[in-house]
């Protein structure tokens, strides 16, 4: 296996095995940097979500897996999924649907941050970040497909997260939308200086996000 | 009211034994530690009703008529509001149920702080209870302040109850008497039977128009007793225990009764009314047109409430017909025996005994004389309206004594297995 | 505090099978004549020689057995033809929504809604009397309290038939209707033919228990005999519990060992029914390898329907009829409605319903809050460890269900009277949540996992520690389901009869054991208020669980139904 030096910033993966039973489904050793995509292709089925359960810490009992996952250095491996800050976003927009948008963002938003005031004013400003300035109070079942998005990945942003794991999440969206949502997702992850991880079946998604692909066979 | 049940003597089986035996060491160690349960004495009247105060007294009683039982909620707010007592009234459907409750607890040693306070009862179920020594001990209702205005000359059933002697360990409450009731409206008063063999007659020229509550229901066990006591030849062998007479060849023409009776019954005796309630829904109904109860105001009451229209009328038959006490007694292992005391002193006392006798709230006998109160209560008692179903007390006609409990027992025993398709 | 969700399982365990476990032991002993802590008997076989002694017990145990296999047979006959014929309709969800208020009605108060329609002074007599029949006065029929039991399997049937509906209801969207039509009816079979070939082998696999349920319950009810049943004799269970309160301590010996002989008369009538079971698969083999197609099976769909209007509409217009009575001045027969109306029967009612009223509340909400809570322990514990119950979780949870109630209450009695904590809250509430438990679990099973896990990762990536992600997105989400189970469990231990009776020993009593015991009576004004209640209750928590949501999320649409 490669030698890499775990303390370096950014998704560390490190001789990550992830078994069902005898099979072998995934097995690789990756560096992701912050701001950079590291793209996992595959047909459904082959194990691409499984990899993103156990990053984020809830791989189905069902699985077998060994290898690290470090992030700035810290191992993670064994955390608890909440405190592995690991931001995710899939192919459903997921809001919460019985809390307002700004609700969701509130959410969000770490318990550090104290008092209505700077947290409204933390989520508003995240609103304006996704074009979506004004919508806080609305109902979120009564936004768009796109909107829905956005707000969930301003969601997952507010949130600190330390890298973002990325489930097929413009799938559902249809083609001019898919196109700008990328733009935003990869362009915000930059500006975070987040590494992601994204899993994708759609080859267009690869190339978009322009980082190092790999392919799992089924 | 419907008080009583079968309750069956010892028997000479190995249960009985194991349960004496069981019963015997348990009391010799009970009396070991605790020696005597405290028991307040009536006599020092005072300090009993001191005692009283704040107990709560769980009075077990039948409640399946709703006169009774809002009478009893009124007796509740009087005794909370002069003595400081809640009153609880655990609603039977059989009174049996109750001495179970004390017999169980007995046998599980509990000899203290027992679940029932006070009983309604009378018949076999106050037989029972005294014999197997489950009241509290003999005399405490003649010691209660308002026994001396009970008219124990001329009611003897106060201190007999169906042959038992009470001696003083249970209260009288209230007076039965068997009595009819008809529809005016459908049934001329000159055609009304006025013995049993005359009510079989009419029943077989009106065929599906009688019934009576199946045993052990209290009011159809004393339709039993009535028809036994009519048919048997002298009435003098029911006043023993039924062990010493040829039960077979007394109660044979009961039987004989009975058979010819349900081919012309309602149903065809093949089903039976559960209660006097339920016969009282029958007879608005029209499907019943003679119908009786242990209470000679209970149809007056039943037109007050327009469960029956009002030309209902009473009647008994000419020689005369059953009639007894009902008491309350406490139990050997009450919690609250001062509390029981003064509620049995209660419900003894002239107000609540005027009230009870109202038709509009219950119209139960009282067994209180009129020459032993004074004036101006008997002048209530007087002023009562009866009811326009009630006959005055004059007209009731003779009381027949109740059979010794042992005859009810054989006799529904007996009619059990008569009665009781199958097999 | 997390860690402890495994307390749910242990506890639901302990609770199902404890007190099962328990309550047979305690009768089981009895029955032999050993009674530690009680005192008396003595041990042999004695008190089933007596038993069987007792005049008329064969002709008992036949009523229980086949007014048990009567009602489970006929209500699942109609569910599975009303199925068949309107899976998928209008009529269907129409139905669906009619019969929803009934599975939630005690029994007793359905048995009291058709004792007075069909008595010989009943509603339906006074409605054709005397213009029709020419009665001025009742016809001596016996009709309630009949030797056959047709009513008490009427009441059953009525009562039976929307719990079955549910149930199969719950099991349609796992089996493909709608495909097997197309591809039955693309080979020439009827709507019915084909749905009993392609589709009902499947939901019936699936609505099995629940069917043994009906079974057990029909086979040794009491409430419903009492109201309803033969008088000469009682069904079994009628019966027992006479003997239970006879006074005579040896009668409790022997109601225990005729407790034992409901046990087995209800595992005779399961071993019927297993055969009834493949007798019916055979006979379906036989009708498809012939290839019996029954095009034309339209009167199948009308009796079908009718039936199930039957059912309905008589629960309906009984309950109508009771609350007319319990309005009503003097009524005589055949008047179809009272001669006067007076508010003085609820005058009279109402100081007394406070208390019943109030045990019936405490202990409803109580079991059903405590129930909501052991289940969703329960499911939090499933999601922690990936492990399901297996065969032998699911045939735990409907143990209380199975086993007849008399067989395993007679013990827990006895228990508890050696304990000292009979007539009690606390073991009021507990023999409450016995029964509340199973259907609590069962109302929260799909939507509990068929909930989108995803959003409790999406809550554990933005930082929430599971804690807050359950009180926060999980159980606000599920607030519809959890309500519904919590109406679901609140009319179960409104409904319960027996062990209101038996275990609050007349000291505790609530709505529907008095309304059993004012039965007797047949004071029908006085019923007519207490049915009353039993009808409002659950509907009102049904009312609850839909209200509650529907304001609490007015303003989210994505939580409305």
């Amino acid at each position: 296996m490669t030698d890499i030096v775990t303390d370096k910033a950014g998704l560390l993966l490190q001789d990550v095995v992830i078994r069902h039973g005898e099979r072998v489904l995934v097995a690789l050793t990756q560096h992701v940097a912050p701001g950079e995509v590291l793209t996992v292709m595959g047909p459904s089925g082959a194990g691409k979500s499984t990899l993103l359960g156990f990053i984020g810490g809830f791989l189905d009992p069902v699985f077998d897996a060994e290898g690290r996952v470090i992030v700035d250095g810290d191992d993670i491996t064994d955390a608890a999924p909440e405190t592995r800050h690991a931001g995710l976003l899939f192919q459903d927009p997921l809001l919460f649907p019985h809390m307002s948008v700004a609700g969701n963002l509130m959410f969000a938003l770490p318990a550090d941050i104290r008092g209505h005031m700077p947290r409204m004013a933390l989520v508003n400003e995240a609103l304006r970040g996704v074009d979506l300035e004004g919508l806080g109070e609305r109902d979120p079942e009564t936004l768009s497909g796109g909107q829905k998005a956005r707000v969930a990945l301003a969601r997952v942003l507010l949130s600190r997260p330390r890298m973002l794991l990325l489930d097929e999440p413009f799938s559902k969206l249809d083609q001019a939308l898919r196109g700008q949502m990328r733009e935003l997702v990869f362009a915000k992850a930059r500006e975070s200086r987040l590494p992601v991880l994204l899993v994708t079946h759609d080859p267009a998604d690869a190339q978009a996000a322009g980082g190092t692909t790999i392919t799992i066979e089924p | 009211m419907a008080l009583a049940l079968v309750l069956n003597q010892p028997r000479n089986d190995p249960e009985v034994y194991v349960l004496k035996k069981l019963t015997i060491a348990l009391s010799l160690s009970i009396a070991g530690s605790f020696a005597h349960a405290h028991s307040p004495d009536p006599a020092k009247w005072e300090s009993v009703e001191a005692e009283a105060r704040g107990q709560t007294v769980y009075f077990n009683a039948w409640g399946g008529a709703e006169n009774i039982n809002s009478y009893l909620e009124w007796v509740g707010e009087e005794l909370r509001d002069c003595c400081d007592i809640k009153l609880v009234h655990v609603k039977l459907d059989d009174t049996a149920n109750a001495v179970a409750k004390v017999v169980a607890e007995r046998a599980a040693g509990r000899d203290e702080g027992g679940s029932v306070d006070l009983i309604w009862i009378n018949g076999e179920n106050f037989a029972s209870m005294k014999e197997r020594g489950l009241l509290l001990e003999k005399g405490w209702a003649e010691k209660l302040p308002n026994w001396a205005y009970v008219d124990v000359e001329n009611k003897p059933t106060v201190l007999n109850d169906f042959t038992t002697p009470v001696e003083g360990q249970a209260a009288p409450w209230g007076m039965a008497k068997l009595v009819f009731f008809h529809d005016s409206a459908r049934i001329q008063e000159n055609a009304l039977p006025s013995s049993a063999e005359e009510l079989l007659e009419w029943a077989q020229a009106n065929p599906g128009r009688f019934s009576y509550p199946s045993p052990p229901d209290f009011i159809g066990s004393s339709f039993l007793k009535q028809v036994l006591i009519e048919t048997v030849g002298d009435a003098a062998v029911l006043q023993q225990p039924a062990d010493e007479a040829d039960f077979e060849t007394v109660s044979a023409p009961l039987f004989d009764y009975l058979d010819q009776l349900h081919r012309v019954a309602w149903r065809e005796g093949r089903a039976f009314p559960q209660n006097y309630p339920a016969m009282k829904q029958l007879l608005a109904d029209g499907e019943l047109e003679i119908i009786f109860a242990f209470n000679p105001s209970e149809a007056s009451n039943a037109i007050a409430n327009f469960e029956l229209p009002d030309t209902v009328r009473s009647f008994t038959f000419e020689e005369g017909t059953l009639g007894n006490t009902h008491f309350v007694a406490i139990p050997y292992n009450a919690s609250a025996k001062a509390g029981a005391l003064v509620t049995a002193n209660f419900l003894m006392s002239p107000e609540a005994q005027l009230r009870k006798q109202d038709p509009e709230v219950w119209g139960d006998p009282t067994v209180l004389g009129m020459d032993k109160l004074p004036e101006p209560l008997q002048t209530g008692f007087g002023a009562l309206d009866l009811g326009i179903a009630t006959l005055a007390p004059e007209e009731l006609g003779p009381v027949l004594e109740e059979p010794h409990p042992s005859w009810m027992e054989r006799v529904e025993e007996a009619w059990k297995r008569r009665y009781t398709v199958g097999n | 505090m997390f860690r402890l969700t495994y307390l749910g399982p242990a506890l639901a365990v302990l609770l199902l099978a404890g007190p099962v476990g328990f309550g047979l032991a305690g009768t089981v002993l009895p029955a032999f004549g050993i009674s530690p802590g009680f005192g008396g008997g003595s041990f042999g076989l004695h008190y089933f020689r007596e038993l069987f002694a007792q005049p008329a017990l064969f002709c008992s145990i036949t009523l229980s057995l086949t007014s048990g296999l009567a009602s489970a047979v006929l209500s699942l006959l109609i569910v599975m033809l009303f199925t068949a014929a309107f899976a998928g309709t209008a009529t269907f969800r129409r139905m669906q929504h009619l019969l929803g208020p009934l599975l939630s009605l005690p029994h007793a108060a359905a048995a009291l809604a058709i004792a007075f329609l069909v008595a010989p002074s009943g509603m339906i007599m006074r409605l054709i009397s005397p213009e029709l029949t020419g009665w001025e006065r009742p016809p001596d029929l016996l009709i309630v309290h009949d030797p056959l039991a047709l009513s008490m399997i009427g009441a059953l049937v009525a009562k039976e038939v929307p719990f079955l509906l549910l149930m199969t209801l719950a099991a349609l969207p796992q089996a493909p209707v709608e495909r097997v039509r197309q591809l039955t009816g693309a080979l020439g079979y009827g709507r019915v033919a084909g749905f009993i070939h392609g589709a009902w082998p499947g939901i019936y696999r699936q609505i099995r228990l629940p069917v043994f349920a009906v079974i057990a319950f029909a086979s040794s009810n009491v409430e419903v005999a009492l109201i309803l049943g033969p008088t000469q004799p009682q069904t079994l269970a009628a019966r027992l519990v006479t003997w239970m309160s006879d006074p005579d301590l040896s009668q409790r010996y022997l109601a225990s060992a005729g407790a034992l002989l409901q046990l087995g008369v209800t595992g005779l009538a399961f071993a019927i029914w297993l055969g009834l079971e493949r007798l019916c698969a055979a006979l379906r083999n036989k009708a498809a390898c012939g290839g019996l197609r029954m095009r034309r099976d339209r009167a199948v769909q009308v009796v079908s329907l009718t039936a199930m209007i039957l059912a309905a509409g008589a629960i309906f217009a009984g309950l109508a009829a009771l609350a007319v009575w319990s309005f009503a001045g003097l009524w005589q027969f055949p008047d179809f409605l009272p001669g006067s109306f007076t508010l003085r029967n609820w005058m009279k009612a109402l100081p007394r319903v406070v208390e019943p009223l109030g045990t019936t509340l405490t202990i409803g909400v109580a079991s059903a809050f405590i129930a909501a809570i052991l289940s969703v322990l329960c499911f939090v514990h499933e999601d922690r460890t990936g492990k399901r119950a297996g065969r032998g979780g699911q045939a735990l949870i409907y143990l209380p269900l199975i086993v007849p109630q008399v067989t395993f209450i007679f013990g827990l009695q006895f228990l508890l009277v050696a304990s000292g904590w009979l007539a009690t809250l606390p073991a009021l509430l507990f023999a409450h949540l016995v029964f509340v438990m199973p259907y609590a679990y069962l109302c929260l099973k799909d939507p509990w996992r068929s909930f989108d896990r995803r959003y409790e990762q999406v809550a554990a990536g933005l930082g929430k520690s599971p804690m807050t992600t359950l009180f926060r997105i999980r159980l606000p989400m599920m607030l519809r389901p959890l309500l519904v189970l919590f109406a679901i469990g609140f009319s179960v231990s409104v409904g319960l009869y027996l062990p209101t009776v038996l275990i609050g020993a007349g000291r505790l009593t609530t709505i529907t054991s008095e309304a059993v015991a004012l039965a007797s009576g047949g004071n029908r004004r006085i019923i007519g208020v207490y049915a009353f209640f039993q009808m409002l209750l659950p509907v009102a928590g049904f009312a609850i669980a839909t209200l509650v949501p529907a304001l609490i999320f007015r303003r989210f649409r994505g939580m409305q139904v």
